[in-house]
């Protein structure tokens, strides 16, 4: 039997809040000289003035590009040198922070975090370099097929609500932003409330506490509140066709709204997801479009739960003379879903993948650390680990049935294709 | 730490124990890629990599599948140039059904005619996915100039009117002659018993028979003494630049001090098996390309291979830079080492930053398994316990050497993806056309 007493829980980690907003988890882990620290700040696209989106994406880049102790050179060469790596990235509501590190290097790392969250130096120089390159990497993005799919899906799919927005905007949108909106933009949305800093590694909990504590605790800006209008719900089915020249295959997303974290769903909807298009070779999807049908190579599913909101997917790439049968395909297999039981043996399946799956995600530095912030995130609890189990096996067959016929629904569904111009 | 075991039927057994997790990770690593293919058979290991997974009798097509998802695993096959390889990883206590799967299907695999058809469809779906970038297409034009003659210069995908073209007793010629006990080597890392895990995979692999592996004909790409050059026009408005140099493989007594070469100009990758990670902005082509603002992204990439491969530039360029510009800073940079060498400090960082990746990776049982299995077939279990040695004593004299002796103009192979529009800018090709749109005569080599 798996040893759940090894796993993260109450008694192996070290959880603690300031008066400050933030919220810092611990746990050792000696299996190797090294530290992760995963962090998450609730600030992203959703952030961004309706007529600069892109602007905290921009800002989050500009993060790791000079600080008040340390200037550009200076910071990079103290993190390479070392073998280390920082990382900050945008996302639609909330900033991702990753640090990896030999464990000797962690307390410099931590510094230089801290250095960067609080007091970003933002050079006209090197936001001039930013933009350059921010405008290229759209611009090739603009030529990914999955990703135009992708984001294109995401506006319908929110009708043009901020969760829908493209993290890294447009060309029209970026172009008027200035070095000074990322200032402000800093000033105004970045601090303490609600941060969550989780670390595993090679490192005692309380050390790692101390540390992030001496460079963190006394942060005390205090971002404007956040104000969002509610989700609004699609009015009627949305169906769009991207061309882009010169491609060979057609990515194709099609899916609707559903539910967030918190919500009770959540949890027969990630095994409803999981028969759909996860268990085994991509699920039912898998199967009938690539096995059976040699349609795609990749047609799967996939759940997201945001602490607002949620999504569920399908994805599939196809040659565009199979996009047609592809996509009826997929919409049949969606609605058998939503019509039929599932079978006893196919829902034990998939709640023992999501069970017996969880040792692997916990095995690495990583795993745990990116486990622990989540927990924290969507307030799941230090136990969640230990109540998982239970969760996933209380789901039944009718709860399966249920929440696909009460979110799979074609009347609420945002289907985007692109490629083939 | 690792335990070696060879069978009588000449299967490799490589088992190592980690108990920081209860779980395991059962690779299985054939010395079979895309350098064991002959044109009008490009990409025929990669599809039996794919038949593999479409069945035996004992597990008809999905059930295997199946029984790694519900045994809380998780499972894939790669197909490289040099090897192909399976593998799970699985909570400890259920490591035995990946040890039955992978012997059955080392000897029983169905290739069920209608299977491999509608395989046909998949693997050029596969295809067709990469074929929406030109930086890949760009990618293969190199690889296919830069090798004249040695099978690294196909795609491991294959070329896909190899694909349109293959027939099922390809693929079952292509099996028999390569799935053999003989030509394998097992892999297992993870929570458990070392002994008893090796007698279980003598259990199960024992009693497979040995085959004849193939003796491969002599594959020595010619050396390379000409200036080779391919361009490749889209609608894509982003361009790229690819310039690439032979180079030895994993084995040779140059291949770390390239390594270190590789980590000076771009940052360290973890020795190509552990993964790059984080920021290159102090190394020599970054500083040179990117900080000047000349590009948007630059980097240099060499893994460790059986064969000789390729040492190779990829620069996106900044909007309106001539990609002759890029090219003189590329060759400025190499000049710059070949003439004045490195430091003793960039030597000692690209040391520290590979060591540090690889201690990165090591907590996961399925990347210590890749790299005992990589070892076997491609350099040695010693080489795999001393590279850090070996890393350590490259001096900036190695670096400057290496420097030296494999690149010049005269052994590059580039390439260029422009955007159509671009036909007509100065920063495309005029320069060498003439009055009549002829390629200019002052180059030999390779136009496409």
């Amino acid at each position: 039997m798996s040893r759940v007493a090894s796993w993260p829980g109450p008694e192996d980690t070290l959880r603690t809040q300031w008066r400050n907003g933030i919220t810092v988890l611990a746990r050792e882990n000696r299996s190797a000289p090294v530290v992760v620290l995963d962090g998450v700040l609730p600030v992203g696209a959703v952030d961004d003035p309706a007529d600069r989106v892109g602007l905290s994406s921009l800002v989050s880049s500009m993060l790791s590009r000079g600080s008040q102790h340390y200037a550009y050179d200076a910071l990079n060469e103290a993190i390479e040198s070392v073998g280390a790596s920082l990382y900050f990235g945008g996302d639609v509501n909330s900033l991702s922070i990753g640090i990896t590190c030999l464990s000797e290097d962690f307390p410099l790392l931590v510094s230089i975090l801290a250095d960067a969250l609080r007091h970003p130096t933002f050079t006209q120089d090197q936001f001039g370099r930013v933009l350059q390159r921010r405008l290229v990497h759209l611009q090739e993005r603009d030529q990914d097929t999955a990703a135009v799919a992708s984001l294109r899906f995401y506006e319908a799919i929110y009708a043009g609500h901020p969760l829908g927005r493209a993290v890294s905007g447009f060309r029209e949108s970026i172009m008027p932003i200035t070095r000074d909106d990322v200032a402000a933009f800093h000033a105004d949305r970045y601090g303490p409330a609600g941060a969550i800093f989780a670390v595993s590694g090679d490192i005692a909990p309380q050390t790692a506490a101390d540390l992030l504590g001496a460079q963190l605790g006394d942060w005390s800006a205090s971002p404007s509140p956040r104000t969002l209008p509610p989700v609004p719900h699609l009015a009627r089915p949305v169906s769009l066709h991207v061309p882009i020249a010169d491609k060979v295959q057609t990515d194709l997303v099609l899916g609707v709204q559903c539910v967030p974290r918190a919500h009770p769903d959540f949890y027969a909807v990630r095994v409803a997801n999981t028969i759909l298009g996860v268990f085994g070779m991509m699920g039912r999807l898998g199967e009938i479009v690539r096995e059976q049908q040699g349609l795609a190579y990749y047609a799967s599913s996939s759940q997201e739960a945001g602490s607002i909101s949620g999504i569920w997917q399908a994805t599939a790439g196809v040659n565009p003379a199979s996009l047609a049968q592809a996509r009826a395909s997929i919409l049949e297999e969606i609605a058998r879903l939503a019509s039929e039981p599932v079978s006893a043996e196919e829902l034990a399946d998939a709640q023992s993948y999501l069970t017996g799956v969880l040792p692997l995600a916990l095995e690495t530095n990583d795993g745990i650390a990116s486990m622990l912030a989540d927990c924290e995130w969507y307030g799941l609890g230090l136990d969640y680990l230990q109540r998982y189990r239970g969760l996933i096996e209380s789901v039944t067959a009718e709860d399966v049935l249920r929440v696909a016929k009460r979110y799979l629904r074609p009347e609420a569904m945002a289907i985007v294709t692109a490629g083939d111009a | 730490m690792t335990s070696r075991t060879v069978l009588p039927n000449g299967l490799t057994i490589l088992v190592r124990e980690n108990h920081s997790a209860p779980v395991a990770a059962f690779m299985i690593f054939y010395r079979v890629g895309s350098r064991n293919e002959v044109p009008g058979l490009t990409g025929v290991s990669h599809w039996v990599e794919h038949m593999l997974f479409k069945g035996t009798p004992r597990f008809p097509r999905g059930a295997l599948d199946k029984a790694i998802s519900r045994a809380g695993g998780i499972f894939n096959g790669m197909t490289s140039q040099d090897w192909t390889i399976y593998y799970e990883t699985l909570p400890a206590e259920r490591i035995g059904l990946a040890i039955e799967a992978e012997a059955d299907r080392l000897a029983n695999s169905l290739f069920d005619a209608a299977e491999f058809e509608s395989e046909r469809t998949v693997i050029i779906a596969e295809r067709e996915g990469s074929e929406n970038s030109f930086a890949y297409l760009l990618n293969e034009e190199v690889q296919a100039a830069a090798f004249q003659s040695h099978p690294y210069r196909h795609p491991v995908i294959g070329w896909k009117n190899d694909l349109y073209g293959m027939a099922l007793d390809d693929l079952v010629r292509h099996y028999r002659a390569w799935y053999t006990p003989n030509n394998a080597v097992a892999v297992a890392v993870g929570d458990f018993d070392s002994a008893e895990m090796t007698e279980a995979i003598a259990g199960a692999f024992g009693p497979l028979p040995p085959g004849v592996t193939p003796s491969l004909p002599h594959l020595i790409e010619p050396e390379q003494h000409a200036e080779r050059r391919v361009y490749v026009r889209g609608s894509d408005p982003t361009p790229y630049l690819e310039m690439a140099f032979h180079a030895p493989g994993a084995r040779h007594p140059d291949f770390f001090a390239l390594i270190a070469l590789d980590a000076v100009l771009s940052g360290a990758k973890g020795l190509g098996i552990a993964g790059g990670g984080g920021t290159n902005r102090t190394s020599r082509l970054h500083m040179a390309l990117v900080e000047t603002k000349l590009a948007v992204d630059a980097a240099t990439s060499y893994r460790p291979s059986l064969d000789p491969e390729l040492f190779a530039f990829y620069v996106t360029p900044a909007p309106d830079v001539a990609m002759e510009a890029i090219e003189q800073v590329i060759w400025a940079t190499l000049r710059g080492v070949q003439e004045r060498g490195v430091t003793e400090a960039e030597v000692a960082k690209a040391i520290k930053q590979t060591r540090a990746q690889f201690a990165y990776s090591s907590d996961s049982v399925t990347t210590q398994a890749y790299w005992l299995g990589f070892a076997e077939t491609v350099t040695s279990q010693e080489w795999m316990e001393t590279w850090p040695d070996l890393l350590a004593a490259i001096s900036p004299a190695d670096v400057q050497r290496v420097a030296c002796t494999y690149f010049s103009p005269d052994k590059q192979t580039t390439g260029w993806y422009l955007p159509k529009e671009d036909m007509d800018d100065e920063s495309g090709l005029d320069d060498s056309l003439d009055e009549d749109g002829d390629i200019a005569d002052d180059r030999a080599g390779v136009m496409s």
